[in-house]
């Protein structure tokens, strides 16, 4: 793996994207990305569906059924 | 039906990340808890039905919207979330306070799906495809020209759909990832699995999210 940033190609540099995005890091001042559009455009759309992703699922209550279920289980000794 | 009072009810008071998945952050609560939690935890830990019955009404709305989220099926979700509870009721006298008890159930609940996946021959272990890519079952490494990038606003339900038609596998490590914000040395330990092919799942799934998406942005701009 190339560590240096600068002289990263397009597959090392997606390799390490996984940690990269949600990182912290400033991508858009990456070196490889400023250098790449292809990867410019990857970053900003994984980046996009990674935001989206945090906003989907909201939290859902279970049904009472459930409830019901488990008491009867510890009555029964499950 | 129950002489518990209201277990099937919300508690009123808010929860840390009681809502909303990782846009709340990491997945559990590390604020301490109150004296009032306190007690009911104690109390539930020394066999008080009543206490635990409360306990599972402060934490059922969290515990099956993750379960929701990791196997994306509702009668799934209401058994798991049923099976974590009852695990919870089998060995919450274990818990210690080494962590806070919100984190700990986080926890037994992720390794109750888990195990439910495992049982369903779910193999998290792919990292030679991750390496060497199946065209058939890989998302491309291609990069699309810059009109068909995503930027912007992404469909909601389009999403959804994309996460739910991602291999088991892939959307564990998304939802875990992405959506409940756990770091990839904690899914490495979860799953019994290499950092690195947490990662590299990860980007494979994000990846086939991506094209997903793509493709639905392609059938939108046919005329």
């Amino acid at each position: 793996m190339n560590d240096d940033f600068s002289k990263m190609s397009c597959v090392e540099f997606q390799d390490r994207m996984a940690e990269l995005i949600g990182s912290g890091e400033d991508l858009t001042a990456h070196p490889h990305v400023k250098d790449c559009a292809d990867c410019r455009a990857l970053l900003a759309d994984l980046q996009t569906i990674a935001e989206a992703a945090r906003q989907l699922f909201p939290s859902v209550e279970p049904p009472d059924e459930v409830w019901e279920h488990i008491e009867s289980a510890i009555k029964r000794g499950d | 039906m129950s002489d518990v009072p209201t277990p099937t009810q919300s508690p009123q008071r808010s929860r840390a990340n009681g809502g909303g998945g990782a846009a709340a952050g990491k997945p559990a609560t590390t604020q301490p808890p109150n004296a009032a939690d306190a007690e009911m935890l104690a109390r539930a830990q020394a066999g008080d039905h009543q206490a635990f019955a409360q306990l599972y009404a402060l934490h059922k709305r969290r515990i099956y919207s993750l379960c929701l989220r990791m196997v994306g099926n509702v009668a799934e979700a209401e058994d798991l979330t049923q099976e974590a509870f009852l695990q919870l009721h089998r060995k919450i006298a274990t818990f210690r306070g080494d962590s806070a008890f919100s984190t700990w159930l986080h926890r037994l609940a992720i390794n109750v799906v888990l195990m439910q996946l495992r049982k369903k021959g779910l193999s998290l272990i792919s990292l030679d495809e991750a390496m060497e890519p199946n065209p058939e079952e890989g998302p491309s490494r291609s990069f699309g020209a810059p009109d068909l990038t995503l930027t912007g606003t992404i469909d909601r339900l389009v999403l959804e759909h994309a996460i739910a038609d991602l291999p088991a596998g892939y959307r564990l490590i998304f939802i875990l990832h992405d959506v409940e914000g756990f770091e990839h040395n904690e899914i490495a330990s979860m799953l019994d699995c290499s950092i690195g092919n947490s990662k590299s799942q990860l980007h494979k799934a994000r990846l086939k999210l991506r094209d997903a998406l793509r493709a639905q942005n392609r059938l939108e701009a046919r005329p």
